[in-house]
This record gives structure tokens, C-alpha cells and sequence, in this order.
């Protein structure tokens, strides 16, 4: 079958690994879009920004004070979500009863002087980070490296509890209602700004987790999420905004979509999510699992 | 007489820039049915959601169990022990029955159990995993007022929990307040239908324009009928 095609089997099956390794991390960005988007009505532009603090987070960590990387997978989620907690309660939190717009400009300048900073203190040039988990298996038809193997199954995991935590607890009950009709849900003795504040947290670590598992694969560069933002934004159009698993679905299918596109027509690559984008938004507006209000 | 445990004196409040209360006084004792009654535009649900706390601008005073609340946000005023079943029912589509009935935090002892709750709604014990908008308009009432007898509320503030129902289900509203008021809970229920209002209610307020213009108590309601016609338009 592969001779039909004229392509390698390794090519075929590298390329789709990649796009399943691309798709996770589009879909554990555009999960936490997704909750911030449905709680707070903020488009967040900042989640690169703090994708990309994510990765600075475990990088200082381990460079200044030693600490490893699976210990970073935790501690630096939550020093950025506490710094996005501040910024929630400092800024974004005077802007929600205005329109979307507003929103979008204040996150959208915050990426850009958090960025900036970054580039100014570091550089653009990017360091590396050391693999946690060398090596690899030879399955035959490819070789697969055994870290980028760990980072589907992490980012697999993630999404499902991040699905598990929002429509099966309680605590997830609230966030849906409070989604849904903040008022009353305040009225019943629920503290809705604490829940708001807890919510945009959440969200932003979770950028910064897909920041520190992004690190070792990538370079530490304080322009690494400014592409991928933008990627991500199309995959939440096309998923469906709000939408929790419209948000996973969509993420990690239009990571092989692109690994597709590079086997058989490679100029298209960069384009594809866009052209799909394009045509989801032609025939579904609301997006693939988004319901029309 | 049972004690003060709800007092509302000189009530003012705003709807952004239309002032819709002028001064709203009355007061209700623990145990008692109470309704407001006016017709519409007279100011009955501000009332409720000024109670509750969920509304931009208010003056003067509501006192609940002694304590002054008006300048409480609306969580702290639900925690203090008032509950609220608002006219458009406020049913979660996002939730299911089950869900929807478990999402009132329980803020004092003394509540039902959902064990009985649902033995007081038969029907959304068989439709508890349906989503909870998929419901009748007669199941989502009593799932409106089911999810506040949960939280341990002394006072549960009911708008309009009969309208744009069947008679049959109206009845078995009435049945149900009835109930709960034998239970102990104080209610002040806001209602367009007065020979509802009159079956199960111990006073009635007339509300016009913004403030309480009159008091019947039940046992006057004969004597009161004409003027009740006036002051409702029927």
C-alpha cells in the first residue's frame, strides 16, 4: 500500500506522531481557552504568553535552583496560574461587563509585554532543555522517542481530567452553572468571583503545564507561543467555543490533520488548519461541537 | 405572635437608570405565607431580587433575623438563610436534574434530604439523569423549588411559581407550599393569580407603583374582594 502511494512508511508514520505530539499541545491550549472562554467571556491572549512561561518556569528552576523536571511539572503550573490569579484580580476583572473587544485588546497587550520582557531579560536565540527520558523504541515501522511518547499520553490525561473535573464534580457543576447564569448561582451562596478567579487560574496552568512538557522538545524561547497562540485560536474556532471536549476532539485531530498535509503536499501545511477553519466557519459558525446561543 | 423575620423598610431600588421601587415597607413573621400581589410592573419581583441581593442599586433597609443586609452581595445574604425560586426558574441546561437539585450549597441545618425532596416530587426522581431544561414547565417548578429546600433556608422567596401552568399542576403546587409551610418555612410568594394566592396565604400585600399600598389578611379577603379587583385591574 505504501509503494501505491509512493511513500515511506516511516515518513507516514513519523509525520502522524508528529501531528498527534503537535495536536496535544493544541488541544491542552485550547482546553484551557476553552473554560477561561466559557467562565469569564475573555478571550485570552495572553496563553501563549504564559505557555511560554510555563516552559521559562521549569527552565529557571532547574537552571537556578536544581530542581528536576518532573518536580517542575507541578510547582510550575502553579507559580504561573498564581501569577495569572494576580493578573485576573488586578486587570482583567475591572473589564467583564464590556465587550469582548476589550478583552481581547488587554490579554492580547499583556502577551506582548510579558513577551517582550522575556526577550529583553533572555534573548529571542532560545536555550535548550535536557530530555527527562532518553531514549527510544524501535517499533518496527519508526522509532518513536520515548519522551514525545510520554507527552501524548500526559497531554491525553490531562484533557480527561480536566473533562472529568468540569462535568462530573461538583466543583464542576458550579463552573457550568456559574457559565450559564452567574446571578443566580451567586444567589444560591456560591462566592461566583472567588470561583471566577479560581477558574482563570486553572486555565492559565494549565498553558504553563503544556509550557513545561513542551520544553524538553523544544527550544526555551520567549517567542514560542506567539505562532502556536494563533494556531490554537483556529482550533478552538473550529472547535466550538466553550466547548470542553469540542476543544480536545479537535485539538489533537488537527495535529494529524497537519502531520497529514506534510506527507502528501507539504506547502500546505502551515495553511491547512486555516483552510479548515475557513470552511468549519462557512458550514458551522458555531463550530464542529459549539451550540448557537 | 412569632418574632420579626423579615423586615423591609423605605425600599428603594434601581434597574439602572429607572428607579422601579419608591419605598417599599412590610414585614413578615417567622412561619408566615405572605404574598405580594399587584399587577405587573408594580414592583413585585424587584422586591424579591432587592431581598436577594441581586440587584445594582438599593436603599434603605431589609433586616433578616435582625441583621441588616442591604449592603451585602448576594452570596452572603443566601448564606444568612434566604432562598430563592425566581420566575424564569433559572434551570441549568448544562446540568442535569440531579445536578441541578444537589447545586444549592446547604447553608444551615435543618434542610430536607434529597432522599425526600424527591419523595416530595415523585417525577424528577424518574427523570433525575435527563438534562434539566428537557423537563415539563410543571417539572422544572418543582425542580426550582426543590433544589432551595435542600439548603437549610428559613425563608424561600417564590416568584410566580404557578404561571403558564395546568390547573392539575397548580393544584399540586398549592398542595406543596401548603406543605412546606406546615413544615416551618416562611414564604413570601409573589403571585399574578389571586384565588391561588388566597387558598394558601396568611396576608397579602398590595404593591402599586413601587411601594405597598395596602394589607389584607386572609380571613378579610370576602370582605376585601371589590377593592382587590380595583387595585389588580380584574
Amino acid at each position: 500500500m505504501f509503494e501505491l502511494l509512493g511513500i515511506a512508511p516511516q515518513a507516514l508514520f513519523g509525520q502522524l506522531l508528529l501531528g498527534l505530539i503537535n495536536g496535544a499541545f493544541y488541544a491542552m491550549l485550547s482546553l484551557g481557552l476553552a473554560v477561561i472562554f466559557g467562565m469569564l467571556n475573555v478571550i485570552n491572549f495572553t496563553h501563549g504568553a504564559q505557555y511560554m512561561m510555563g516552559a521559562f518556569a521549569a527552565w529557571l528552576l532547574l537552571g537556578l535552583l536544581d530542581v528536576p523536571f518532573w518536580a517542575s511539572l507541578v510547582i510550575a503550573p502553579i507559580i504561573v496560574g498564581l501569577f495569572g490569579i494576580v493578573l485576573e484580580k488586578l486587570m482583567l476583572k475591572r473589564i467583564y461587563h464590556l465587550d469582548h473587544l476589550y478583552g481581547f485588546l488587554l490579554t492580547f497587550g499583556l502577551a506582548l509585554v510579558i513577551e517582550g520582557l522575556f526577550q529583553w531579560k533572555w534573548g529571542s536565540s532560545g536555550a535548550p532543555y535536557p530530555n527527562p527520558i532518553p531514549g527510544g523504541y524501535n517499533l518496527g515501522f519508526m522509532f518513536l522517542p520515548t519522551y514525545r511518547g510520554f507527552v501524548v499520553v500526559a497531554a491525553l490525561v490531562i484533557c480527561l481530567a480536566t473533562w472529568y473535573g468540569i462535568e462530573r464534580t461538583k466543583l464542576g457543576a458550579y463552573l457550568r452553572a456559574a457559565t450559564e447564569n452567574p446571578t443566580l448561582v451567586r444567589a444560591f451562596g456560591i462566592n461566583v468571583p472567588r470561583l471566577i478567579t479560581l477558574t482563570y487560574g486553572l486555565g492559565v496552568a494549565l498553558a504553563a503545564l503544556a509550557g513545561v512538557l513542551a520544553a524538553p522538545i523544544q527550544q526555551v524561547s520567549a517567542l514560542m507561543g506567539v505562532n502556536l497562540v494563533l494556531v490554537v485560536f483556529a482550533v478552538v474556532v473550529i472547535g466550538g467555543m466553550g466547548s470542553i471536549m469540542g476543544s480536545i476532539v479537535t485539538g489533537f485531530g488537527l495535529g494529524l490533520v497537519e502531520g497529514l498535509t506534510k506527507v502528501f503536499y507539504p506547502p500546505a501545511s502551515n495553511t491547512v488548519i486555516f483552510v479548515v477553519m475557513a470552511l468549519v466557519l462557512l458550514i458551522k459558525p458555531a463550530g464542529l461541537f459549539g451550540q448557537t446561543k | 405572635m412569632a418574632e420579626t423575620l423579615l423586615k423591609v423598610a423605605g425600599l428603594q431600588a434601581w434597574y439602572g437608570e429607572s428607579h422601579i421601587l419608591h419605598g417599599v415597607d412590610f414585614e413578615i413573621r417567622r412561619g408566615e405565607l405572605v404574598t405580594l400581589l399587584g399587577r405587573n410592573g408594580a414592583g413585585k419581583t424587584t422586591t424579591l431580587r432587592s431581598i436577594m441581593g441581586i440587584l445594582g442599586k438599593r436603599t434603605g433597609s431589609i433586616a433578616f433575623d435582625g441583621r441588616e443586609t442591604i449592603g451585602m452581595p448576594s452570596d452572603h445574604i443566601a448564606r444568612l438563610g434566604i432562598a430563592y425560586c425566581p420566575e424564569e426558574r433559572g434551570i441549568f441546561s448544562s446540568l442535569n436534574v440531579d445536578e441541578n437539585l444537589r447545586l444549592p450549597p446547604v447553608v444551615k441545618p435543618g434542610g430536607l434530604s434529597i432522599e425526600e425532596i424527591y419523595k416530595l416530587f415523585p417525577n424528577l426522581l424518574e427523570r433525575r439523569h435527563s438534562q434539566g431544561t428537557k423537563l415539563s414547565g410543571g417539572e422544572q417548578q418543582m425542580l426550582a423549588i426543590g433544589r432551595i429546600l435542600r439548603t437549610g433556608a428559613t425563608l424561600l422567596l417564590l416568584d410566580e411559581p404557578t404561571e403558564g401552568l395546568a390547573p392539575v399542576i397548580v393544584q399540586r403546587i398549592g398542595e406543596i407550599i401548603r406543605q412546606l409551610k406546615s413544615r416551618g418555612f416562611t414564604i413570601l410568594l409573589v403571585e399574578q393569580n389571586f384565588h391561588f394566592a388566597a387558598t394558601v396565604a396568611d396576608r397579602h400585600y398590595v404593591m402599586e407603583d413601587g411601594r405597598v399600598i395596602d394589607t389584607i389578611a386572609s380571613s378579610d379577603v370576602q370582605q376585601s374582594i371589590g377593592k382587590l379587583q380595583t387595585y389588580l385591574g380584574v
